[in-house]
């Protein structure tokens, strides 16, 4: 039996919720591997972007953080940790993390690098182009392929204490251990579509222990603040139970797993990944005692012959700002408010913006861009509102605009205004398309 | 005959993937799976999804988890790169899913 520990579900997770796992871990003794999965589409955009400005950096900004509290209990208890945050560099990640280990007093460490899912480094821009028509003339950020488990397994295979990964399909890094440990032909698809869903499980964090699931006196999740990290027990056969990391809050039971399992599918006959076609559609969930799920009939069909590439451009400016209204007439004076600032930015030439105005409070989320949903319904007399403005522009001096017409909103506009905040963000536009596997070469080496 | 909320036989979860959102939606108890397959359509969840003009509402049905899976196409306005909204992700779609009225009899309760 192995068991996979999963530390952080994504990059802004908390820091030290990989502790109670690795105990548990260390603990129960036995073959166990540590996964991070700190890498979202945006987040190795922005990771291109800080290395473009600083060949030294590139990695995921809180590597230490994460991994500080942990690194020496798992080199201690011989548990491999496996995580995503090389980002767009790698072998920086791999020398911070030695660093890491020689400021805690650890001997020189073995962390393999995998390389080879920078599109950008490999190919032309003009071939990328060709795949993706609607990319020309735009400059791109960063283009990398979603690479499968085979080069994590061969890391660890090799004796690797650290697997510092850039672009891979997020469930591989817990397929990778699975495959290293057990051995499994590479054409094994039952058995690798049981450990696909089990990294899919895995890849959320808590998402699958508790987190983003309760609603009171729905679904009550015993203490949420101190939420426990999930931790797969994978068999040979392809068996597995879903459990968490020992004295912590949330809870595993068929709800949780159920959702989780779902979550982020569409057709649930085919889950492609790089590295098999998963079927859930005949899966079963049992009870296997307190926080324990065993999952059964997870089917497998041979893997695509393409890999999904995420090509990142740059996508101009988006500029917010927030003002509130209270008490009486509160709805009906915000929403005078936007139209003031809809109407100001119309007469300052800047009618070609998106603007966008909620009524946080009345109605926001549920309304899509154009307001339709605000047309439909008859609007509440909410008595303590706040507007929103959001305009997308080019330009960032335009967006800038809107952020002063919301603050002006203070003198110039109705009555009672107050608690204005504005700001303004860099965007990132992005695409997807399916790259020829022999475009790429996966690889792993050892850093230095 | 009473009408309720889908919220208080079912539970939901919303992920995303450009500018498509897939709708997990499974109930609370086995015994309401039928009444679910039966009225939580594809045309219904297209109907209370309108103003977001989805180009396509598909459902998948798991019957062996009480579980369906709802995909919208096109309802993000371009997704978590180019929407306006505050939840870029649509994340709080399960929640307007959830809204749904569902008639049931007493028995199924």
């Amino acid at each position: 039996m192995l068991r996979i520990g999963c530390g952080a579900g994504f990059s802004g997770d908390r820091w030290d919720a990989a502790v109670p796992v690795v105990r548990t871990l260390a603990r129960l003794g036995g073959p166990a591997v540590l996964m991070f999965e700190t890498l979202a589409e945006r987040t190795l955009a922005l990771a291109q972007l800080q290395r473009r400005r600083d060949p030294q950096s590139g990695w995921e900004p809180s590597l230490e953080r994460f991994l500080g509290p942990v690194l020496a209990e798992c080199v201690a208890a011989n548990i491999p940790i496996v995580g995503n945050f090389g980002a767009a560099n790698p072998l920086g990640a791999a020398a911070c993390i030695q660093q890491l280990a020689r400021d805690l007093g650890l001997p020189t460490l073995h962390i393999a690098v995998i390389e080879g899912d920078d599109l950008l480094a490999g190919l032309e821009p003009a071939r990328l182009h060709q795949l993706l028509p609607a990319l020309a003339g735009r400059e791109l950020v960063s283009a990398n392929a979603y690479l499968g488990a085979q080069e994590i397994a061969g890391a660890l295979r090799a004796g690797a204490q650290v697997v510092v990964t850039g672009r891979v399909a997020d469930p591989s890094l817990a397929l990778g251990p699975m495959l290293a440990h057990f051995g499994w032909a590479t054409d094994d698809w039952d058995r690798l579509a049981a450990g696909t869903m089990a990294g899919h499980l895995l890849e959320c964090g808590a998402q699958v222990t508790g987190g983003y699931f309760a609603d009171p006196g729905v679904k009550d999740v015993p203490d949420l603040a101190h939420v426990g990290f999930p931790i797969v027990e994978m068999h040979s056969d392809g068996r597995f139970v879903i459990t968490k990391a020992a004295d912590t809050g949330g809870c595993v039971d068929r709800r949780t797993v159920t959702e989780q399992l779902l979550y982020e599918l569409h057709d649930p006959a085919a889950y492609l990944t790089p590295d098999v076609v998963a079927d859930i559609t005949q899966a079963e969930l049992r009870n296997a005692g307190l926080d324990r799920i065993e999952v059964l009939g997870i089917r497998g069909h041979p893997r695509p012959p393409t890999l999904k590439a995420t090509l990142c451009y740059e996508g101009g400016w988006l500029g917010e700002g927030e003002i509130s209204y209270a008490g009486p007439t509160a709805t009906a004076r915000a929403r005078l408010a936007g139209e003031i600032v809809r109407e100001r930015l119309r007469s300052l030439g800047l009618s070609h913006l998106r603007v966008r105005c909620d009524l946080i409070g009345v109605s926001s989320v549920f309304v899509d861009d154009e307001g339709r949903w605000t047309e439909m319904q008859e609007l509440s007399d909410a008595s303590d509102v706040r507007l929103r403005v959001a305009a997308a522009s080019a330009q960032r001096s335009d967006a800038e605009q809107l952020t002063r017409e919301v603050l002006a909103l203070y003198t110039c506009g109705p009555a009672g205004g107050g608690g204005v905040r504005t700001s303004i963000t860099a965007r990132m536009a992005s695409d997807s398309c399916f790259v020829p596997r022999d475009w790429l070469s996966p690889r792993w080496k050892f850093a230095e | 005959m009473t009408t309720v909320p889908l919220h208080s036989l079912a539970h939901a979860r919303t992920g995303d993937k450009g500018n498509r959102s897939s709708i997990s939606l499974v109930a609370h108890a086995p015994t309401h799976w039928e009444l679910l397959v039966e009225q939580v359509t594809e045309e219904r969840v297209a109907a209370l999804f309108a103003t977001r003009r989805p180009t396509k509402v598909t459902r998948y049905l798991l019957p062996r988890l009480h579980a369906m899976n709802f995909v919208l196409d096109d309802v993000l306005d371009g997704g978590l790169n180019s929407s306006l909204n505050l939840d870029t992700h649509g994340k709080s779609l399960s929640s307007l899913l959830l809204t749904l009225a569902i008639e049931h009899t007493q028995e199924t309760r």
